[in-house]
This record gives structure tokens, C-alpha cells and sequence, in this order.
């Protein structure tokens, strides 16, 4: 049976990693490329690159350093971030993503997602949905999280599936960087109303909170995190083995 | 050298490098002479079945492959690659495959209980697995990357390996000196890296 995916996401500004990381042993911890191998190793079952660039020439050394990466690298690539139109999905893809994720860009271009998915497949497209509760709904937003769109969020996610989106990472504002666990009310929500792959992102903050997500959720199929694996809070090799001892059935 | 088929589907960046990295003279090419010089045949393939089997047309290299196969030339087609290696697909509407090894591409809802979900996308443990010179290096429960909604039907004992998705699925098949996996052992890490690494080493026996 298809395993539990458990993914490391790096953001990355003018070819650099940001956000903090502290590793033991690597000399360079904010090199893209050095990390990428890093996890690769640790058992990373899949890698996310989110491209945090304003500029035109950070985002040209982000594809640089993407083909890098695509070349020692041998597992699923996603990237993310300044993605709004098909030369968009072309420029990535042509350095060696394997699927591409879709966020303000699907706001702001409704006609994103189809296009994308017709061109490269279904397979190849995400969703990343930034979600709160506003109001006692949850409300998609955008522009990183800064901007109510006054959109409510399980139907339009499901929009976004029902026109091509291949799969769905759900990242909670609400639970994002407090470290409490995963928002399992709002990944319940999507996971009945869509049947693509559904990813969980935001609240992690220890091995029992992926264990928590997995065992409530059967439907969830990854867990993703950033500050915790980059600060070696969690260890993907202790992670992927207490899940295996939960029954949580994992690649080793 | 390799010979990597450019027909125009998909990107074969990753599966370039990777078969450099495992130390292959890969070349990617939509050239008939280069092809038939190369001393291993990889088909690499994404997308929908009858585009890529006209593609293959348009460019006369569904010949080319067929003539190296003839030869003896060891062959691989990976994911919609091995599912061209096959005499027939239904998928949208019906379409001639190489027909170098038994079997039919079907919808994997046919066999699979309707909660699941399509594609079956992730990594999955390869099961069944057969005594065969591309699985040199694979382990019992090793697991590697897949993506597809289609799955080869009817392939009988060309079959070498199964995944489980509710029912069993056919990972990889082969015939002589022609094989094929379902998944993709460019993006499998170092379980796929080792079948890439046994192919290049492989004399084309089975």
C-alpha cells in the first residue's frame, strides 16, 4: 500500500535557504543544494522549494539553483512561489520540478489550474491554500497569508480540484508556527470533499504530532514542515521510525 | 552509450542525470542512427497514451525501437514508456502499442475498490518481485515512486514485480531483451538509482 509521505519544505530568497537552519555537520546549511542532498539522505520522501524572490535576477539564480538540485537529487521535486502563468510552470519544469505549486497565482488567474493541468497533466499541478477562520468559516488567503480574499475555503479548493489540481496542500494560518499540531478540524474538512492527495502543513512540532495527524486522518497523505526538520527538532530517520512502530505505514 | 528517446513528451532532465550519476553515457536523442548505435535503449514517456504513441509515429521511432529490440539491444521504457512497450491501450479511445511484450493498458479504476484514490500517486513497495538482471540490487519492501492512472493488464509471466493499491498492480514487466517499469526510477532515490545501474549493466538476457 502507498506510503505516508513526509516532506521537508525549503524557502529559498536569491539562491540562499531562509528561515533559520541549524545542522550539525554541513558546513554550508544554507545552501539549497547541500540541504536538498541532506535530505534526500535522511529518508525526505519528497522535497519543496518555495521561491520567496521579488526580484527578476533572484529568481533566475532560484532556477539555477533548481537545475542544481534536479541534478544529484532523485526523488519528487515540488516548487512553489511566484508561479502565474504557464511560462511560469515551462521555466520550473524545464530545471527539473516534477510538479508545480499554484497558490495567489490561482486567485488571482482562475483560468491557471486548467491551462496548467491540460499542458503538463494533473499529476504535475498543486494547490497550496493558505487558510484561517473568519468569522466561524475558513477563508483562503492570499499574498503569503496578508490578504483576506473573503473566499471560502473547502469549496473553492474543490473548485480547484474539479478543474485540474492533481493535489492539495492545505497550510493552516491558524496552527502555522505555533508548534501544537496540525489543524486536524480544517484537514478533515478538504479531505472529504476532494479525492486527490492532501497535504498537511503548519503545526508541527514534534514526532507525536505527525503520529496524531496520520492516525486521525486516514485520508491525509503527507505531513510537511519547515523550521522543525531545518532546526533538527524532528528527525526525519526518528520521525519515519516511530511512525513505522505506530503502524503508520512508511518508506524506511 | 545510452540512448535516451526525445519524442517530444515530457522533460528527461532527471532521467539524464540520473542515469549519468549511476556512471551511463547518456544521451538524449530523437536521432534513428544514434538510437541503433547505442548499446542501451531507454523509453521515457508522460502524458496521455495515443499522443505520445502518434508522437513515436510522426517521428518513425516506433520502428527505430523495434528494430533495436530486434537486435538485442537491452530496452527499458519507464512509466508511459513501458506502457508503449505493450500491444494495446484504452486509454481515451483505443490505440496500437510497440506489442513487444504482452499486455493491454487499462484504467486502474477497473481493479481498484472505488475509495481510492486516482492516480495512484507515492511511494509504494515493489512485491512479487521476480529473479531478473534490472532488479540486481532490490530488496524485499523497497519501495519506489509512482504515478499513473493506467496499469498494465494482461501481461501474464512477463510480469516481474507488483505494487499493492487495493489490488495488485504491475510494477514491471519483460520479454528478452525488453523491460519496463511502471514507476519512475529516476525519482525513486537509491532503490531507483540501482535499477537504472543494473540496466546500463545488463547484456539484454534474461
Amino acid at each position: 500500500m502507498i506510503t505516508k509521505r513526509i516532506i521537508p519544505c525549503l524557502d529559498v530568497k536569491d539562491g540562499r535557504v531562509v528561515k533559520g537552519v541549524n545542522f550539525l555537520g554541513l558546513a554550508d546549511v544554507s545552501s539549497p543544494v547541500k540541504l536538498a542532498e541532506y535530505y534526500s539522505q535522511c529518508g525526505a520522501d519528497e522535497l519543496v522549494f518555495y521561491d520567496i524572490t521579488a526580484s527578476a535576477e533572484g529568481r533566475a539564480l532560484f532556477t539555477d539553483i533548481l537545475k542544481q538540485v534536479a541534478e544529484r537529487v532523485f526523488i519528487p521535486l515540488t516548487v512553489g512561489g511566484g508561479i502565474n502563468t504557464l511560462e511560469d510552470f515551462d521555466r520550473v519544469l524545464k530545471c527539473g520540478a516534477d510538479k508545480v505549486s499554484v497558490n495567489s497565482g490561482a486567485i488571482r488567474n482562475p483560468g491557471l489550474i486548467p491551462a496548467a493541468a491540460e499542458r503538463y497533466g494533473s499529476q504535475c499541478v498543486v494547490i497550496s491554500a493558505d487558510v484561517k477562520r473568519v468569522d466561524g468559516e475558513f477563508r483562503v488567503f492570499a499574498k503569503g497569508g496578508r490578504e483576506d480574499t473573503g473566499m471560502e475555503a473547502v469549496n473553492w479548493i474543490a473548485r480547484c480540484v474539479d478543474c485540474g489540481a492533481g493535489e492539495v496542500v492545505l497550510n493552516s494560518i491558524d496552527t502555522d508556527g505555533v508548534k501544537g499540531g496540525f489543524d486536524l478540524e480544517m484537514l478533515d474538512a478538504v479531505c472529504r470533499v476532494v479525492n486527490v492527495p492532501v497535504i498537511a502543513s503548519g503545526g508541527a512540532g514534534n514526532i507525536q504530532h505527525f503520529i496524531d495527524l496520520f492516525k486521525a486522518l486516514d485520508k491525509v497523505d503527507a505531513g510537511l514542515a519547515a523550521s522543525i526538520f531545518h532546526f533538527g527538532e524532528v528527525q526525519i530517520p526518528d520521525l519515519k521510525r516511530e511512525l513505522r512502530k505506530n503502524d503508520i505505514n512508511v518508506r524506511l | 552509450m545510452i540512448a535516451i528517446i526525445d519524442y517530444g513528451v515530457g522533460n528527461l532532465f532527471s532521467l539524464a542525470h540520473s542515469v549519468k550519476t549511476v556512471g551511463g553515457d547518456a544521451v538524449v536523442t530523437g536521432d534513428a542512427q544514434a538510437i541503433l548505435s547505442a548499446d542501451h535503449v531507454l523509453l521515457p514517456g508522460v502524458g496521455a497514451f495515443g499522443d505520445a504513441a502518434r508522437k513515436l509515429r510522426q517521428t518513425g521511432l516506433d520502428a527505430v525501437v523495434k528494430k533495436a529490440a530486434a537486435r538485442g539491444t537491452p530496452i527499458m521504457g519507464i512509466c508511459l514508456g513501458m506502457q508503449l512497450l505493450l500491444d494495446r491501450s484504452y486509454e481515451f479511445g483505443q490505440h496500437e502499442g510497440l506489442g513487444l511484450i504482452p499486455g493491454e493498458v487499462r484504467p486502474i479504476s477497473e481493479v481498484i475498490p472505488a475509495d481510492l484514490k486516482i492516480p495512484h500517486i507515492g511511494w509504494n513497495a515493489l512485491i512479487d518481485v521476480k529473479p531478473h538482471p534490472i532488479f540486481a540490487s532490490v530488496k524485499p519492501g523497497d519501495c519506489v515512486y509512482f504515478v499513473h492512472s493506467y496499469y498494465g493488464a494482461k501481461c501474464g509471466d512477463a510480469v516481474i514485480a507488483n505494487a499493492e493499491y487495493g489490488a495488485p498492480l504491475t510494477a514491471a514487466v519483460a520479454r528478452g531483451n525488453v523491460a519496463g517499469c511502471q514507476f519512475h526510477p529516476e525519482k525513486s532515490g537509491d532503490v531507483g538509482l540501482g535499477i537504472l545501474k543494473s540496466f546500463i549493466n545488463w547484456n539484454g538476457e534474461a
